[in-house]
């Protein structure tokens, strides 16, 4: 499942960048976009555990930054 | 300013006055007592430095030691350490200064690149039996009716069942001028309605729409991302562990190899430290890039990816295809040659209209065409003579149109002319008229787009087609393309830019440019391809790398010199980047910046390189 989520607080780009590297690893993840500008994240990952993988990867960006989250719908 | 960046303000305000105070105090009035003085300091760069000291806390306890506060704070609290208070409180300033700049900057920047993707429809009105309800496009399925008014973005992708009116095409396609519309006519997403009131029925829905498609695509476009991209997020990954490391071996080396002062070093090896942020060169480039994407999409050039756009930087040679690429893919009538001085180019036409007029011959209706709404002549015994041509009684003569054989065939002395295109011969019973030569007419951007890939971007140009080798040598020469293709079948063609991309000088890029239509293996085999009018057609936009959106082949050349000048700015951004930090570096090492000065040159830096980006965007002067 490809799904894009909006980002809260997405100051840094660096930071962006690592998150992207770091969800990226995350088991069952095919693949991961943010977009600094855009401020959102594209997730491709498996339809089993889709929706623990995007909390993962909200907590993930919280921990590079620690107003950075994810919104989740 | 947001209320974050308004209280950050006033955070900076207060800490630099009492700074300011404690200064003043210090310096300038004699006799305050030494314990009034070190608190205002304290306070002040507590005011300053808290927030921050704050954030590398959580770091810390994050275990990320690579974090950018955290560095600044072991700077600061280094510089109290070897006696610098002073400094230690401009660490501090300048650093909240820079991040409060540069968060205004970023701002900014997203807020104008939204509003060149300003063409959402926000709402649509529904016409159901309740009467007329607003609702979101999403909510539109394909076959409702919805109604339009003047001053409204049209919502879905849909049919003109009522109304006519002019529609504002700007969004999609950069064109200025107003299409009009009427019943029947097929009208996309993200144009506004400019007068009449228009009823629509939904086509498509408002996900397959022409407008959120786009939309999709330039979003995503970042995540096809350019080699200069790519160099710049491995740079930043080894970037600020290796300025750490340098930082330790500076502090350290220097005093126990050669015996020199600590504090010196220390100091030395902090200033390093206050520019370890890669934050000019990753913020920059992807900044850049998004901003050509966006500006090219203004344009109504569709590009799918920042790498798509350094592919269309290195191009020197363009494919063209010929029929509905340089050519409108329509015949009309081109060229008129009477037979000899006493026929006119209209009589010739008269007749031959007359004598085609109930010809179904796609041909025949372009001579009628071409003659245009005057009354044409009485006729009658029509007759149609397979594979030669018509003939008719006009005004009480015998009219023949058709092929040379045909003008043989009836004895009529029909001159040998060298001509692209189809040639229909004229006779009133055995005089001959003339000849009228039929082709597909060059599109009006045709030339334009030659000349100024040949003049302007010295770009060669070549031209593929399946039509026959005189007919394609003619365009060829009329528009001034180097090198020609004909008589290929589709495959062939893919064969073609094979060889093309085999002879290609290292280095540098061919683009196909294409209907998308029937193009779509060779835009796929094509270093890039673009597809023209993108409007109309999906599989153009599923086959191609870029897009243009409506049919003007002039925006081809424009396509390449956005490209060009997005990846030259790119590049500005990182050598300018990485030479400042190098000479801060450098500097610093030596002992000739102090902390504050490499600091505002990074943070200079960073503004400068976000400045630049943004000039990405503006597209009025690649025009």
């Amino acid at each position: 499942m490809k799904k894009t989520f909006k980002m809260n607080e997405l100051d840094c780009a660096n930071c962006a960048a690592k998150m992207e590297e770091q969800i990226r690893k995350l088991d069952g993840v095919n693949s991961v976009n943010i977009s600094f500008m855009t401020q959102r994240i594209t997730i491709d990952a498996n339809d089993s555990n889709f929706d623990e993988i995007v909390s993962k990867a909200n907590a993930i960006c919280k921990r590079i930054h620690r107003h950075t989250e994810i919104v989740l719908n | 300013m947001t209320n974050k960046q308004k209280r950050e303000l006033a955070g900076i305000i207060i800490g630099t006055a009492l700074f300011v105070a404690a200064l003043i105090a210090a310096h300038l009035i004699h006799g305050v007592s030494v314990w009034l003085i070190i608190p205002m300091f304290a306070i002040s760069y507590l005011v300053l430095g808290l927030p921050v000291l704050i954030e590398a806390a959580y770091g810390l306890i994050g275990r990320r030691f690579m974090d950018e506060n955290f560095l600044m704070s072991i700077a600061s609290i280094g510089a109290i350490c070897v006696g610098e208070l002073h400094e230690a409180i401009l660490v501090m300033l300048l650093y909240r200064i820079g991040e409060l700049f540069q968060s205004i900057a970023v701002g900014k920047s997203r807020a104008s690149i939204a509003e060149l993707m300003d063409m959402r429809p926000d709402s649509a009105v529904l016409e159901t039996d309740a009467g007329e309800v607003q609702v979101d496009p999403e909510q539109v399925r394909v076959g409702d009716i919805l109604i339009v008014r003047a001053g409204d973005r049209i919502p879905l992708d849909g049919v003109v069942i009522e109304g006519t009116s002019s529609l504002n095409t700007a969004a999609l396609t950069g064109e200025s001028i107003p299409r009009d519309v009427f019943v029947g006519d097929e009208v996309s997403a993200g144009c506004i309605n400019l007068n009449g009131t228009l009823r629509i029925r939904a086509e498509k829905e408002y996900a397959d729409s022409t407008v959120s498609r786009m939309l999709e695509l330039i979003e995503g476009a970042a995540a096809n991302k350019s080699k200069s991209e790519d160099f710049i997020t491995k740079f930043a990954r080894w970037y600020t562990p290796s300025v750490v490391a340098l930082v330790v071996l500076l502090a350290i080396i220097p005093p126990l190899a050669f015996g020199q002062d600590w504090f010196t070093w220390i100091y030395r090896a902090l200033t390093f430290l206050v520019i370890s942020c890669p934050c000019a060169l990753v913020i920059s480039v992807p900044l850049t890039f998004f901003g050509g994407i966006g500006g090219a999409g203004r344009k109504g050039i569709l590009i799918k990816g920042s790498n798509y756009m350094e592919t269309l930087a290195k191009c020197d040679t363009v494919v063209f295809d010929k029929t509905g690429t340089l050519t409108k893919g329509s015949f009309t009538v081109t060229k008129i040659i009477p037979a000899n001085e006493s026929v006119t180019e209209k009589k010739v036409l008269m007749y031959a209209a007359a004598c085609e007029r109930y010809s179904t011959h796609p041909l025949a209706s372009c001579i009628r065409h071409a003659y245009g709404d005057d009354r044409l002549l009485e006729a009658s015994d029509f007759e149609e003579l397979a594979g030669l041509g018509v003939s008719a009684n006009v005004d009480g003569v015998k009219v023949y149109a058709g092929n040379a054989v045909l003008m043989q065939r009836i004895g009529a002395a029909c001159t040998e002319i060298d001509a692209a295109g189809t040639l229909i011969h004229v006779s009133i019973a055995e005089e001959y008229l003339g000849c009228i030569v039929i082709s597909d007419e060059l599109k009006s951007g045709a030339h334009e787009a030659v000349n100024r890939l040949h003049n302007e971007l010295s770009i060669k140009t070549v031209m593929l087609t399946g039509d026959r080798h005189s007919i394609a040598e003619s365009t060829a020469k009329e528009l001034g393309i180097g090198q020609v293709h004909a008589e290929l079948l589709p495959g062939d063609k893919v064969d073609c830019i094979e060889k093309l991309i085999d002879e290609e000088r290292s280095g540098y890029k061919i683009a196909f440019v294409g209907d998308g239509i029937n193009d779509a293996p060779v835009l796929t085999r094509a270093d890039i391809g673009i597809a023209m009018g993108g409007l109309s057609s999906d599989a153009a936009i599923e086959a191609a790398d870029a897009v243009i959106m409506d049919d003007r082949i002039e925006k081809v050349p424009l396509a390449i010199r956005i490209a060009k000048r997005t990846v030259n700015i790119a590049w500005q951004n990182i050598v300018f980047a990485l030479a400042v930090k190098l000479i801060v570096l450098v500097l610093g090492a030596l002992g000739y910046a102090e902390m504050w000065m490499a600091l505002i040159a990074d943070v200079g830096v960073c503004l400068v390189a976000i400045l630049n980006a943004m000039r990405a965007m503006s597209i009025t002067k690649a025009n």
